[in-house]
């Protein structure tokens, strides 16, 4: 009991479905509503629904979507947030609990300092005000894993509020294109977990466990739609979601179903739903008790919250017992947005690619040590790193550090390219072959299949000569401009020379030769 | 004694305060209805089992109404009684847990080392499925 939980609120507008209107696209197809300009901050963008292809009864009328993520991290201490019981996951049952965990009469909270350097390193990282004063709640309701009837949290006032945060989607036809958004992040607020209850059907009882630290991160997601113009509609409330996978799903499918709800002229209810994984759809939750009221009312136990910055720190004051901002703002890590924005400046490569290289873990360590070690331009190591390298990895659903091809040994590749000792067509018939086969080298490879490219160009340009003779019909395509007819040449010679010729130095060739 | 202080806490902003909602009817009559005295009953668990329960509850609101004699106009309110305190920040080290045993001794039921509880939450009887007594 009493895990320390971090709680951030971010609000985002989604307009996914204002291809509704008559005329435009229908069926599947990514999601390219983004919210009108002029509000602050921008839509989460969830992929587009299969929609069915029938107009709305209404008209014209668009729908927007408007979606709130309540999102619930538990923060990496010792102890818990309010007692000092150790904080562990897969302990025995209720062996890491203490009096006050327990709610026994009597007992008090004490607050954890590195919990409340936690949130502030949160909310700095999530570019929020941070408030100096901050209160502490009482949240009632009842249910056996609470047991002291509340929940400690921070509704009035928490400790950082008005954030935001910058990440990536992919849009466009087969999500080619990557694109920036912005989500708004409403506040972060310090609160203290339940216990874990086990449903026993069988025997009627649920087994209640009050360690209550599982290290995961948990998403519910508040939905309504409204029409553009017109005030947010009610919200539904959809709990139970694991995976970012599933939440956008849910939150499709539960946009969907308001809409057409509405569109047949019923209400949505203020409810809690659940999501069911087999069914793809939402359903209302078995206990729903209509609006809860958790009679909130300031924790009288624990004082407001100060925190101070360098300018304000009392003189004299006890390190231990102050929070300095400025302090833990100098302590934070590398943000990714500036180690993005380094990646852009140092290396020339594109925005949605610095986005691609810090969403994989390891990633960015791999790439710039591939850069340490070749000569190869930038450009060219982001997209062998970013699409040959990345899709390998993928397509066996292996982790950066479970690759067989280590940096060092793609870098030596790369050099090969660059030096054009091989064509890129060879250099990917290495690599597979790197992947498959470990301690061979690139070099080795090269010299075992006989991929070198070939040097002598007197040579290419006789075998050019031949294969044109040889296919009189093709040429007379290629003099008339057809497209296909010339790589139908490259094609020849490159069989030929097995593969051991540039195709672009073959074409080269080929085009100085048909105009002479 | 705690239970009057909580009453005065909860009327004293209730109006004013940002966030927090209040149920009870501010300006009326000091009746309160039985429709919030359901509602009160399902969130705090308590029964007010008679009338005399009712009447009392009236009583006490009528008494924290009277704070509404002071005119708190551009006041900000005082939070907690402990608000010149400094909150003290624990270090976060590991000084407790560890005592199942102990704890479990409280338990009614328990099975290997988990607390039993009855499944879900046990709904309230509804309103005509109680014994009904006269609110008025």
């Amino acid at each position: 009991m009493a895990a320390p939980m971090l709680r951030g609120c971010c609000l985002g507008r989604c307009w996914a479905l204002a291809c509704i209107d008559s005329g435009s696209r229908h069926g599947r197809g990514a999601a390219t509503g983004f919210t009108s300009s002029g509000k602050r901050g921008q839509s989460f963008v969830a992929q587009q629904p299969l929609l069915t292809a029938q107009k709305s009864r209404k008209g014209e009328h668009k729908w927007a979507a408007v979606v709130g993520l309540e999102i619930h991290a538990q923060i990496a201490s010792n102890s818990k947030l309010f007692s000092g019981s150790q904080v562990h996951f897969a302990a025995p049952p209720n062996s890491l609990v203490s009096f006050f965990d327990a709610s026994l009469p009597g007992t008090l909270p004490v607050l954890n300092r590195r919990c409340v350097e936690a949130a502030v390193m949160t909310g700095l990282a999530l570019n929020c005000h941070i408030n100096k004063k901050s209160l502490f709640d009482r949240k009632h309701y009842f249910y056996a894993d609470l047991p002291a009837g509340y929940q400690i949290t921070q509704q009035r006032l928490p400790i950082a509020v008005n954030g935001s945060l910058a990440y990536s989607v992919c849009v466009g036809k087969k999500w080619r294109q990557v694109i920036t958004k912005t989500v708004r992040i409403k506040q972060i607020q310090l609160e203290q977990d339940s216990g874990k209850s086990l449903h026993d059907e069988l025997r009627s009882q649920t087994l209640i466990d009050l360690n209550r630290a599982e290290g995961q991160l948990r998403v519910d997601a508040n939905i309504s739609v409204h029409h553009p113009g017109e005030p947010l509609g009610v919200r539904t409330e959809v709990k139970n979601l694991n995976s970012a996978r599933f939440l956008a799903r849910a939150i499709d499918y539960e946009i969907q179903r308001q809409i057409n709800e509405l569109e047949n002229g019923c209400e949505i209810l203020n409810e809690t739903r659940s999501f069911d994984y087999k069914l793809g759809c939402t359903v209302p939750m078995r206990d729903k008790e209509g609006k809860q009221d958790y009679r909130f009312m300031p924790e009288p136990n624990l004082p407001p919250l100060l925190l101070y910055d360098t300018a304000s720190l009392p003189a004299g004051a006890d390190p231990q017992q102050v929070i300095n901002i400025d302090r833990i703002r100098e302590q934070l890590p590398e943000l990714p947005s500036e180690t993005r924005e380094k990646l852009i400046q140092q290396y020339g490569i594109l925005p949605e690619h610095s986005f691609a290289l810090l969403n994989e873990v390891g990633l960015l360590e791999f790439f710039q040590n591939v850069i340490k070690e070749t000569r190869a331009e930038p450009k060219k190591v982001t997209s062998w790193v970013l699409n040959i390298f990345l899709g390998f990895l993928k397509q066996r659903n292996l982790a950066v550090n479970e690759s067989p091809v280590t940096p060092s040994v793609l870098a030596e590749l790369l050099n090969l390219l660059d030096r054009k000792v091989i064509s890129s067509a060879a250099a990917k018939q290495v690599f597979e072959e790197l992947w498959r086969s470990k301690g061979k080298t690139p070099s080795q490879i090269v010299s075992e299949k006989k991929l070198e490219l070939m040097q002598d160009e007197e040579a290419l340009e006789r075998v050019c000569h031949t294969v044109m003779e040889g296919h009189p019909q093709v040429v007379m395509d290629m003099k008339r401009g057809n497209p296909r007819a010339i790589n139908k040449l490259i094609g020849l010679v490159r069989k030929v020379t097995h593969n051991r010729a540039d195709p672009t130095v073959i074409k080269e060739i080929l085009e100085k030769q048909l105009s002479s | 004694m705690w239970a009057r202080a909580v009453l005065l806490g909860h009327r004293s902003w209730m109006g004013r305060h940002r966030g927090f909602t209040s149920k009870t009817d501010p300006q009326g009559s000091g009746r309160v209805t039985a429709e919030v005295i359901e509602h009160l009953e399902r969130l705090a668990l308590v029964d007010f089992g008679s009338q005399e329960a009712v009447a009392r509850l009236e009583k006490a609101i009528a008494f924290a109404d009277r704070l509404r004699a002071v005119d708190t106009d551009g006041v900000e309110p005082m939070e907690s009684v402990l608000e010149d305190r400094c909150l003290y920040l624990r270090s976060d080290n590991v000084v407790e847990g560890n005592c199942v045993e102990e704890l479990l001794q409280n338990a009614h039921r328990v099975v290997e080392e988990y607390f039993v509880a009855p499944p879900g939450n046990i709904s309230l009887p509804k309103q005509d499925e109680q014994q009904p007594f006269s609110h008025n």
